[in-house]
């Protein structure tokens, strides 16, 4: 995947290009604001990742072009502005998600690989996931594993949607309070851990395979 | 504007002043035209009468009784329709000439002068006032000349009935500018008011309109708008000084979590390091989780989100946040329930409601032991809801609730438990800005939080 970064600050820049080329991304970065519209705008990206605060050139500035622009590239905005209203602001001038500095790498990842599936996935034809033996069939909002039905609640269902949808992939703790609850805001604990170990104790208790697996310092991952 | 605001206004009231001074004024001026007008017509109907009587008595030196008697005859001869009165009368009264009749019943001032009516047979029989001199000549005799005064009455009437319309124009004239002119003040006052409540809620891009006559409200619009200018200007360089905080302190400390990140990666699985670097990535993180929390409450306080208020279901909002925390809670061993009414909505911030919402929560399901009870409830009740936390925990001092609220305070009871004492510093900052109160009180035990929203928080006063 092609990636562009537009970042000012140079070591965030050196650990965000080496990070992403770790997993084997094909990197470009641009230092300003004026490099990476000219970057943005001339070369084809799979996606990018621009930081909000430039120099010479403000990030929604170049998000607002590439859109006007006519390309449909996904843009995850970098800002050291947390609050809602600067998020609201960033997807408003076209951005697709919005990450405040600072950021543990791994939730960058995990929002950047949900970008590129959703940006790369036709729209679904399929309504039912599968994740080894465990089926979610989104018509019927039913679920089984190995044929026998998991009686879940709305909640449930939508989380456990949500994580096999980006199955094999990880999701962070605040990925599924902004997708799956639908709220911007920061737990005091982690209220999240005692849905998800919920949800663990209905779908992989009593099988051999734990299928929902917590990723240390991360978050969630759902896979065989 | 309502006419009872309009009594109220001090334009109106001003107006009111002058009208009774005006008025007055009016009033004295109209009297001093009067009794000056009606006293120079009476002195020009004596003045005629004295000529008259000077007239006829040089008719009487030179020609008698006699001459008198026909000169007086003639007059009335002359001029029967005219003002002037005269009866020329027997020692007993009985009328000899003249154009009078009979001698009036009026008995004459020690000048000689006599007011009186009499009838006019020409008029069919009116009454009508008449002036005169009477004398008392040689053998008895008696004379009186005088004038009919009715057009005199008559002027009277008239100065005396437009004195009085004066009046009553110059009143209801200046009653209607005053009115007048005090809308007029009261709206551009009105609008000077409505847009300081407008920028007292918190948006500071309105200014008073000017209306470029350079009169006295407009310099104090003026005025106001410099020092609305002025304070936009400081809220935003204490909004930029915490943006570049933000972007200053975080940025380092962005790379101090990503080197620990990093850090943690490149350690093989089996590192006898590797719980030390994860325990090093949640001290950061909750350092910049504390951080993150003081720009946002800076934030919040500094105002100018009201301007982005939609319109938030309260009961889903409420209802929302008790299925996220009633797993916590069950998990705990706590007893959780919910009273949620259904149907309130008002102007606000839903993600900071929520915020707020999850913070009295977090704090119920923290510092209540296992086997007790929270409760959320959601009450509406006229013109506020309450949305009411209740647990059965510890509780607070009655002498500690007000500092709660205050940043990084913290109850001696609760500094081994985590948390960075600026979770109800937050919610106050989120009740502040819906115009909301918390109210802590004790709910025996525990306590019990009340954040008491205004169902109308924009659109009041």
């Amino acid at each position: 995947m092609r990636v562009l970064v537009v970042e000012d600050d140079s070591q965030v820049a050196a650990y965000l290009v080496k990070g992403l080329k770790e997993q084997g991304h094909n990197v470009d970065h641009a230092a300003d604001g004026k490099n990476g519209l000219f970057l943005a705008t001339s070369e084809d990206y799979d996606a990018m990742i621009i930081d909000r605060m430039l120099p010479e050139l403000d990030g929604l500035a170049i998000v607002k072009s590439v859109r006007a622009a006519g390309k449909t590239t996904p843009m995850l905005i970098l800002s050291a502005l947390g609050d809602v209203d600067a998020r609201v602001e960033g997807l408003r001038a076209g951005g697709d998600d919005y990450l405040t500095k600072p950021f543990a790498f791994s939730e960058l990842l995990a929002r950047l690989d949900a970008l590129l599936r959703r940006a790369r996935q036709a729209p679904a034809t399929e309504t039912t996931l599968r994740v080894a033996d465990l089926e979610l069939d989104q018509l019927t909002r039913t679920v089984k594993r190995s044929g026998h039905v998991i009686a879940l609640q709305p909640r449930e269902y939508r989380l456990l949607e949500y994580l096999m949808d980006n199955a094999e992939r990880v999701v962070t703790r605040t990925m599924l309070l902004e997708q799956v609850w639908d709220y911007h805001f920061d737990p005091q604990t982690n209220v999240i851990d005692v849905h998800i170990s919920r949800l663990r104790a209905k779908i992989d208790k009593g099988f051999e395979q734990p299928l929902l697996q917590t990723v240390r310092g991360a978050g969630y991952m759902i896979r065989e | 504007m309502n006419r009872a605001s309009l009594l109220h206004t001090s334009t109106f009231r001003l107006a009111l002043v002058y009208m009774v001074l005006f008025a007055g004024s009016v009033l004295i001026l109209l009297g001093f035209i009067y009794w000056s007008t009606v006293s120079y017509m009476a002195e020009q109907t004596d003045a005629t009468i004295r000529a008259e009587i000077t007239g006829l008595a040089e008719q009487y030196r030179q020609r008698g009784l006699n001459g008198l008697e026909k000169t007086i005859s003639e007059r009335v001869e002359r001029d029967p329709n005219g003002s002037s009165v005269y009866l020329f009368a027997t020692p007993k009264l009985q009328p000899l000439a003249g154009n009078l009749s009979p001698w009036p019943d009026a008995t004459p001032g020690p000048d000689g002068w006599v007011d009186f009516e009499f009838k006019d047979s020409g008029t069919g029989g009116r009454v009508f006032q008449a002036r005169a001199r009477v004398f008392v000549l040689q053998d008895g005799l008696h004379l009186l000349v005088g004038r009919d005064t009715r057009e005199l009455k008559a002027t009277q009437q008239l100065i005396t009935r437009a004195l009085l319309w004066g009046v009553a124009i110059t009143l209801a004239l200046a009653l209607l500018g005053g009115v007048v002119m005090s809308r007029g003040m009261l709206r551009r006052i009105e609008l000077i008011n409505q847009t300081s409540r407008d920028i007292m809620a918190g948006d500071l891009s309105q200014r008073i309109p000017i209306r470029g006559s350079d009169d006295e409200l407009d310099q104090l619009a003026g005025n106001l708008n410099s020092m609305i200018d002025e304070i936009e200007r400081l809220m935003d360089g204490i909004r930029h000084v915490s943006d570049n905080i933000a972007h200053d302190l975080r940025t380092p400390l962005t790379r101090l979590r990503n080197r620990l990140e990093q850090l943690q990666t490149d350690l093989e699985d089996s590192s006898p390091y590797r719980e030390q670097v994860e325990q090093g990535i949640t001290d950061a993180d909750q350092l910049l989780a504390t951080f993150a929390a003081l720009l946002r409450i800076a934030r919040i306080e500094a105002g100018g989100h009201t301007a982005k208020f939609k319109t938030v279901d309260l009961a889903a909002l409420a209802r929302d946040a008790a299925e996220l925390y009633e797993a916590l809670a069950e998990e705990k061993g706590l007893h959780f329930s919910a009273g949620i009414e259904d149907g309130i909505s008002l102007d606000g911030d839903r993600d900071l409601l929520f915020q707020a919402l999850t913070n009295l929560l977090d704090n119920a399901i923290k510092y209540t032991p296992a086997g007790g009870a929270v409760v959320l409830e959601l009450k509406g009740s006229g013109n506020t809801a309450d949305i009411a936390i209740s647990d059965s925990g510890s509780g607070i001092a009655e002498a500690e609730r007000d500092k709660v609220g205050q940043r990084f305070y913290r109850l001696e009871s609760s500094r081994s438990t985590p948390g960075s004492g600026l979770g109800l510093s937050l919610v106050k900052a989120v009740a502040r800005l819906h115009r909301a109160s918390l109210l802590l009180e004790d709910n025996k035990p525990g306590l019990r939080a009340t954040l008491r929203l205004p169902l109308r928080p924009n659109r009041e006063g």
